[in-house]
C-alpha cells in the first residue's frame, strides 16, 4: 500500500517535470507542490481516469504574512477508487492574487472559493459569483489574514456607548 | 446591494425570503426563492449568520485552550469534534493512546453520532407534522446524554476528550445507564420505524423529492449520510480505520435513490449499527485498574500538602468530586504516558516539585504542547460526514492556520440544486434531511 502511494508522486511528477515542484510526505501526507498557473491543467488530469481524484475534500489557504509570495492555496482532492488522499499546495503573490477557480470541476468548489475569497480576498478567476459568504456586504478587510486584528469590530450597527 | 437573485429574478415571479429566522428552520439560514406560484424557479442560499470566527480564535489559542471552541461546532455531537481535532494534534505528535482510552473514545462517538441522527429526524418529522417522533426520539437521546453527562459531566459542552486520551474513566456505574440507553433507544428505533418508513403522510414528503446522483453528490462533496444514501460507498470508519474502528464489527448502510427519504433512512440504519459497535466495544474494552474504594477515602489535600513539604507522600489524597474518574490510578488506562502532552495527576501537583514543574510546563505561555513544524489533516466521521481539521504548526504552542472541512458546508451547497423545480413545501423535509448545524456550517 505505502508503495504504491509513493508510486503516485513519482508518476505524477514524472508526468508533470515542470509544473510540479516539489512532492513530499509529511504525517503521512502526500503533498504535491505545484506552480499556481498550471492548477486546472494538473487537477483536471487528476480527476480523470486513471486516478480518479474525484471529490475536493477541501480548499483552503494559510497567509505566511512576511514570506514571499505570501498566500499558500492548499487544495485536498480523495480518490474514492483509490482511498487516496492527496494534498496540492501552490505559492501565490501578494501582487497577483488571483487563481484559477475549479468551479468547472466541481460544485462545491463554488462555495470553498467564495469562503477563501472572503477570508483571505484571493481572486478566482471563472468564479460564477464570487462575493462574500460569512461576512457581510461592505464589511472591510479578509478576517483571517494575520495583519486583521483579533478583536477588531465592525458591526452593522453602531455599538451602544 | 442587490443579490443575484434579485438581479435575475423574472418580472412576473414572487421573490420570498425564507429565513434566517423561521419556525421551520432549525439554524439560521437565509433562502431566497424566486417563485411562480409555488413552484420555486430558483433560489439563493445565505449563511454566515452564526458566523463566530472559529479558525480566528483557534490561532490564537494554544493547542490545549482551544478545545472548548470544538464543543461548538456540531454542538448536537461535540464528542465527535473533540475527537477530530485532537487526533489531528496526535497524528502530528505522533502520540499513543491507551487502549482503554480508544474503547471509550469510541463508545463516546457511536453515542454522539446516535444523538446527531436522532436530532436530525426528530427535526424533521417535526417540521413534516409528526410531533410524536419528535417527543420520541428527544426522549432517547436524553438517555444517551445521561450516559454522556454521568462521564464527562456536560451534556453538550463537553471537552472530555484531550490530547493523548480522555479527560476521566468512564462512570463506575456507567454500564447500565449505557444499557438501559441502548435498550430505550432500540425501542424508540422501533417504534419510529413503524411511524414513519410506511407513513403514507411521510413518504409522499420524503420520496423520490431532491433527488442527487452518486456523482453529482460526490462533485459537491458530500459524505457522510448524505453520500451514502446516494449509493456511494464511503465511511471514514471503513477507509481510512482510526482508534479500534478496525477490531469491530459494523455495516455501512446505503441507500438507493439519494432522496430524503433515503437520507432518512440510512440515519435510522446507522444508528442500529452504532448500538452494535456500543456493545461491541463495552465488551472488548480492557478493564480498568480502577481503585475500587470512593473518592471520599484518603488523606485531606491541605494535610498531604503539609506533609509533602517533608516528606514524599505515599498515601492516598482525597480529591474533589469534579475529579472523578481522574485519579492517579486510572491515568495509565486513560491517557498517555508521554508527560509532555498531559496534565499531571492532582495528586503529583499538590505533593511534588516534579509534579509542579510538569503542570507549569504544559500551562506557561509558549510551553505546553508544541507540534513539530508542518501541515496536517486528518478527518473522522461525524455525524453529518468527514469532519477534518487541517492544521499548520509552526512549531510553537498555537496553531499557526487552523481550518474546519465541515461536512455541512458541502451539504448546504447543494441546496439550491435539489430545491429547484420543487414546492416551497418541499424545502421543509429537504433542509431537514440535511441535518444542518449552523455551528459548523458557518464557524
Amino acid at each position: 500500500m505505502a508503495m504504491e502511494k509513493k508510486k503516485i508522486l513519482e508518476e505524477l511528477k514524472r508526468k508533470f517535470p515542470q509544473e510540479i515542484k516539489e512532492t513530499s510526505t509529511l504525517f503521512r501526507d502526500e503533498t504535491l507542490v505545484i506552480d499556481g498557473d498550471s492548477i486546472l491543467e494538473i487537477v483536471t488530469f487528476l480527476k480523470n481516469e486513471p486516478y480518479e481524484y474525484t471529490m475536493l475534500l477541501d480548499l483552503t489557504c494559510v497567509d505566511y504574512k512576511g514570506q514571499e509570495p505570501r498566500f499558500e492555496m492548499v487544495y485536498h482532492l480523495f480518490s474514492l477508487s483509490r482511498n487516496h488522499r492527496l494534498r496540492i499546495k501552490t505559492r501565490l503573490s501578494e501582487k497577483e492574487l488571483s487563481i484559477d477557480s475549479l468551479t468547472s470541476l466541481w460544485n462545491n468548489a463554488n462555495w470553498l472559493e467564495r469562503e477563501v475569497f472572503d477570508m483571505f480576498g484571493i481572486h478566482f478567476k471563472g468564479h460564477p459569483d464570487l462575493k462574500r459568504i460569512f461576512m457581510y456586504d461592505g464589511f472591510e478587510g479578509y478576517p483571517l489574514r494575520k495583519d486583521y486584528p483579533l478583536r477588531k469590530r465592525q458591526p452593522i450597527i453602531p455599538l451602544r456607548k | 446591494m442587490p443579490t443575484r437573485i434579485q438581479k435575475e429574478a423574472k418580472k412576473e415571479n414572487i421573490l420570498l425570503n425564507m429565513g434566517p429566522s423561521h419556525p421551520a428552520m432549525h439554524g439560521t439560514i437565509r433562502v431566497m426563492l424566486e417563485l411562480d406560484g409555488e413552484k420555486i424557479v430558483n433560489s439563493e442560499v445565505e449563511v454566515g449568520y452564526l458566523h463566530r470566527g472559529f479558525e480566528k480564535i483557534c490561532e490564537n489559542r494554544t493547542y490545549f485552550n482551544l478545545l472548548p471552541y470544538t464543543d461548538r461546532l456540531n454542538y448536537v455531537s461535540p464528542l465527535i469534534n473533540n475527537l477530530a481535532y485532537v487526533m489531528t494534534v496526535e497524528k502530528m505528535l505522533g502520540l499513543n493512546v491507551p487502549e482503554r482510552a480508544q474503547y471509550i473514545r469510541v463508545i463516546m462517538n457511536e453515542l454522539s453520532r446516535i444523538s446527531d441522527h436522532l436530532t436530525c429526524i426528530a427535526a424533521m418529522a417535526m417540521e413534516c407534522g409528526a410531533f410524536t417522533v419528535f417527543l420520541y426520539k428527544i426522549k432517547a437521546r436524553e438517555f444517551i446524554w445521561d450516559v454522556i453527562e454521568e462521564t464527562t459531566g456536560a451534556r453538550m459542552t463537553t471537552s472530555y476528550i484531550r490530547i493523548g486520551g480522555v479527560k476521566a474513566d468512564l462512570h463506575p456505574d456507567y454500564e447500565n445507564s449505557l444499557k438501559k440507553a441502548i435498550n430505550e433507544t432500540r425501542k424508540v428505533l422501533k417504534d419510529v420505524d413503524g411511524l414513519l418508513s410506511k407513513n403514507k403522510i411521510f413518504l409522499n414528503r420524503t420520496r423520490d423529492i431532491a433527488v442527487l446522483t452518486p456523482e453529482e453528490a460526490i462533485s459537491y462533496g458530500w459524505t457522510g449520510p448524505c453520500l451514502r444514501s446516494t449509493g456511494a460507498y464511503y465511511d471514514v470508519r471503513k477507509a481510512h480505520p482510526y482508534l479500534v474502528y478496525d477490531l469491530l464489527h459494523f455495516e455501512i448502510p446505503l441507500g438507493e435513490r439519494g432522496d430524503n427519504f433515503d437520507r432518512y433512512y440510512v440515519r435510522m440504519k446507522e444508528m442500529e449499527q452504532s448500538l452494535r459497535i456500543i456493545e461491541q466495544a463495552m465488551e472488548k474494552m480492557p478493564k480498568s485498574k480502577r481503585p475500587s474504594s470512593l473518592m471520599a477515602d484518603g488523606m485531606e489535600p491541605a494535610k498531604a500538602i503539609k506533609l509533602s513539604r517533608k516528606k514524599r507522600v505515599e498515601e492516598k489524597i482525597r480529591l474533589s468530586p469534579n475529579l472523578r474518574g481522574s485519579e492517579k490510578e486510572v491515568y495509565q488506562d486513560i491517557l498517555t504516558d508521554d508527560k509532555r502532552y498531559i496534565i499531571p495527576p492532582k495528586e503529583d501537583l499538590y505533593t511534588s516539585i516534579e509534579g509542579i514543574i510538569n503542570h507549569f510546563k504544559f500551562f506557561m505561555k509558549g510551553h505546553g504542547i508544541r507540534p513539530p513544524k508542518g501541515e496536517v489533516y486528518f478527518s473522522v466521521e461525524g455525524g453529518n460526514g468527514e469532519l477534518g481539521f487541517y492544521i499548520v504548526s509552526d512549531g510553537t504552542d498555537k496553531p499557526y492556520r487552523l481550518h474546519l472541512r465541515g461536512p455541512c458546508f458541502h451539504i448546504v451547497s447543494a441546496m439550491e440544486k435539489l430545491i429547484k423545480g420543487r414546492y416551497v413545501a418541499d424545502i421543509i423535509p429537504t433542509f431537514g434531511s440535511f441535518n444542518m448545524i449552523g455551528g459548523e456550517l458557518d464557524r
